[in-house]
């Protein structure tokens, strides 16, 4: 067994508040390593395939959260086992057929080194393609957030924007966010974790549930 | 290579970022006169120091004389 197969016969997940796999990768906007995105958030997602139509459609759908993103200091950065000449092409295609041009750069992963070190492909869906995953890196390198989604459906960029926003709303306060939060919801204070703390919650002018469920607005 | 084509010619980026660099700046500087992206600049410059074109001291970028000629010149 070779050591690709090796790797490939038990493919592992990157593990959230850790670095992020390091890589150097060719992609349609020349070579790029992740280090060249330090500073930035970066939403690192992966396809099946070009020319391929849930994909399309997703495509279309990361260009049009692409400004919204850039308002948030955040780059997109899309990945397929295809050629570069392939990426150039679908995206030259959809420019043509779509009037969608596509701002942002995408790795050409033939050797599957990208996708392997991130878990992307996952074999009971398929061996050669890879699935939908999303990969929130912050501008330290750390991996914050993934979300994976099957062959079969497209991803909703509204959760996308949402979790980026959540991320950057917890890291700059201090604070969690509840179930389907949205800027300008509430947001959660962390639970106290000692009983001192949970007494002097009370007087504290939060929004209590009781002393570990507290709301407050930013 | 997105910044030298394969006949040694700049492309549109690659001579945006080397004009960037005619005096000492930085990858921040870099950015805010081309309107480039962090990481796009940040591998350009890698690529015009591979090249020649471009010195890296420190965190500053310059145009070596290979670079000067090249920026005065219309390839």
């Amino acid at each position: 067994m070779t050591a690709i197969e090796q790797v490939e016969a038990r493919p592992g997940l990157p593990r959230l508040n850790e670095p992020a796999p390091a890589f150097e990768a060719v992609t349609t906007h020349g070579p790029l390593k992740l280090s060249d995105f330090e500073g930035s958030w970066l939403i690192l997602f992966s396809h099946p395939a070009d020319f391929t139509p849930v994909c399309t459609t997703e495509f279309m759908a990361f260009a049009e959260i692409y400004p919204e993103l850039q308002k948030r200091g955040a780059e997109l950065l899309g990945l397929s086992i295809d050629s570069v000449y392939s990426h150039i092409a679908w995206v030259r295609n959809i420019e043509e057929k779509a009037g969608v041009k596509i701002p942002f750069p995408v790795i050409a992963d033939l050797d599957r080194k990208v996708a392997i070190a991130y878990g992307m492909v996952m074999p009971g869906e398929s061996k050669t393609e890879t699935s939908r995953c999303v990969f929130l890196i912050d501008p330290k390198g750390i991996l914050r957030a993934m979300i994976y989604y099957p062959l079969t459906t497209g991803r909703n960029m509204d959760e996308i924007l949402r979790l980026v926003d959540a991320l950057q709303t917890a890291d700059a306060n201090g604070v969690a966010t509840p179930a389907n939060w949205r800027p300008g919801d509430k947001v959660i204070v962390p639970a106290p974790n000692t009983t001192e703390l949970a007494e002097e919650r009370a007087g504290a002018g939060y929004e209590c549930t009781d002393w570990y469920l507290c709301k407050k607005s930013l | 290579m997105p910044c030298v084509r394969p006949d040694g010619t700049l492309s549109g980026s690659g001579r945006a970022m080397l004009e960037a660099v005619q005096t000492d700046s930085t990858v921040a500087d870099v950015v805010a006169k081309t309107g480039m992206p962090l990481f796009r600049v940040r591998s350009g410059l890698r690529e015009l120091v591979a090249a020649d074109l471009i010195s890296e001291t420190g965190e500053l970028f310059s145009q070596t004389e290979q670079g000067a000629a090249k920026a005065r010149s219309s390839g």
